[in-house]
């Protein structure tokens, strides 16, 4: 099989090809051909990386390796990212053995060692692919940024093994947050201007873009340690200016302007938090054990808030109706 | 209250482990670290075995468990979406992070960057 050369330089079209995925855009295409990629010029002795077939993660392999001359082993995961990959198994055990013989690897290098992306360990049982392959798998760090300090020190230092996830890793994924709710929250704003009205609309988007954009940005910092009681905080923070605008307009207040406050107070807090909870899965840290307690202990909150103020909205609107009427 | 993230499903069993040090090796989380194996089973020449650190940080992706040697880790590994999971329960369909929560399923490639693991 062929052996194709690539090279570390990432071009116009590689930064368009990531702006895309970033924003989901055809979402199944940013995919490489698996199989086996020479970086430089490499020998017999030169080492091999493993990576996914998905172009965010082969180019950040290959541009990390500038000046290294290597082999990179591709293998189908379908162009899906080594972790999310891994823990589908599609970057694992069978695919990775099963192109390793695809690609005559054995004859390619004289040695028998493999240089996979840490993150790629919940689907590669390393013991097994030597076992089926002759390969030993030894797992680098978990950022392919730090692969040329790897390589020089033989091994990774504990912090490059800790996965972390800082505002640059946070930013990066709003788009695809935004473009996932942009649909249901047109709908909903036309919705709520026709029946309610402009700032009930604005309130609305509001809360979508705190539990889409100012949820990513500021997770760190917002207290608690569950996603969604972080998200009703924020949702709070966000329908508080709306509570005060109304309370402030409708002075003297009395219980129809105190009901419009609750109105805020009730709806926007569950969609911020909502969203965050299905932040999640985009986070690093939430084990699966956890995130059901969370749905089971926040569903029935949030909902429950949601359906009051939806009662209040709709009993004000009958109301104002009667006495139009 | 607001931290359900107390308990999960990790267990590990020390007098199961070879010290062959993948675990704390393939783990995001440090939740293992390595400690001097005292000398009480001439069997086992491993120096040093793993110690179970940080059990909270587990996130369940079963990296440990997958290429611990010796059975020395048990968890029940999964995906901590609550995308999938809340749409597994409404669906009735099983819960996997590569069946549609996040709209990763009917076309397999998804939100590739999104489902934790961006480029890395």
């Amino acid at each position: 099989m062929a052996i194709t050369q690539t090279v570390s330089e990432i071009d116009y079209r590689d930064r368009l090809d990531h702006f895309l995925a970033r924003w989901s855009w055809k979402r199944n295409e940013h995919v490489v051909e698996p199989g086996l990629y020479a970086l430089g010029g490499p020998k017999k002795e030169s080492p091999v990386f493993v990576t996914a077939n998905y172009t965010l993660s082969f180019d950040a392999l290959r541009s990390a390796l500038k000046g290294i001359d290597c082999y990179i082993l591709v293998i189908n995961t379908y162009g899906i990212n080594v972790w999310c990959a891994a823990g589908k198994g599609t970057f694992g055990t069978d695919e990775l053995s099963n192109r390793i013989a695809a690609t005559d690897l054995t004859n390619i290098v004289s040695h028998r060692k493999l240089i996979l992306p840490q993150l790629g360990a919940p689907g590669v049982d390393a013991f097994e692919v030597t076992k089926r392959t002759g390969f030993k798998v030894e797992y680098g760090p978990i950022r392919a940024a730090d692969l040329p300090e790897y390589l020089k020190a033989g091994k990774a230092t504990a912090e490059m093994r800790k996965v972390t996830f800082p505002v640059h890793d946070r930013i990066v994924l709003i788009p695809v947050e935004l473009v996932a709710v942009l649909l249901p929250t047109i709908i909903i704003a036309i919705a709520t201007f026709l029946t309610v009205g402009f700032v009930s609309a604005l309130a609305a988007i509001t809360a979508v873009l705190a539990g889409t954009v100012l949820f990513p940005l500021l997770m760190p910092y917002l207290p608690t340690k569950d996603y969604s009681s972080k998200g009703l905080l924020l949702g709070l923070l966000a329908a508080l200016p709306f509570a005060g605008y109304t309370y402030l307009r409708h002075s003297p207040a009395n219980p129809w302007t105190a009901a419009s406050m609750l109105t805020f107070l009730l709806i926007m807090p569950p969609i911020t938090a909502y969203l965050a909870l299905n932040f999640t899965g985009s986070t690093p840290y939430p084990s699966r054990t956890g995130v059901r307690k969370e749905i089971f202990t926040y569903i029935p909150i949030i909902s429950g808030m949601a359906a009051v103020g939806l009662v209040i909205l709709v009993a004000m609107a009958v109301l104002r109706f009667l006495k139009v009427i | 209250m607001f931290n359900s993230y107390k308990i999960n499903t990790l267990e590990f069993y020390p007098e199961k482990c070879v010290g062959c040090g993948m675990c704390w090796t393939v783990c995001p989380h440090a939740v293992f670290g390595q400690e001097i194996r005292k000398g009480d089973n001439i069997l086992v020449k491993a120096k040093s075995r793993a110690v179970l650190v940080d059990k909270e940080a587990c996130m369940e992706c079963g990296a440990c468990q997958f290429n611990c040697p010796s059975g020395a880790i048990k968890v029940q590994s999964g995906v901590g979406c609550a995308a999938a999971m809340i749409k597994a329960a409404l669906t009735g369909r099983p819960e996997t992070c590569g069946d549609g929560g996040c709209g990763c399923g009917d076309r397999v490639a998804d939100r590739p960057s999104q489902c934790r693991g961006s480029e890395k």
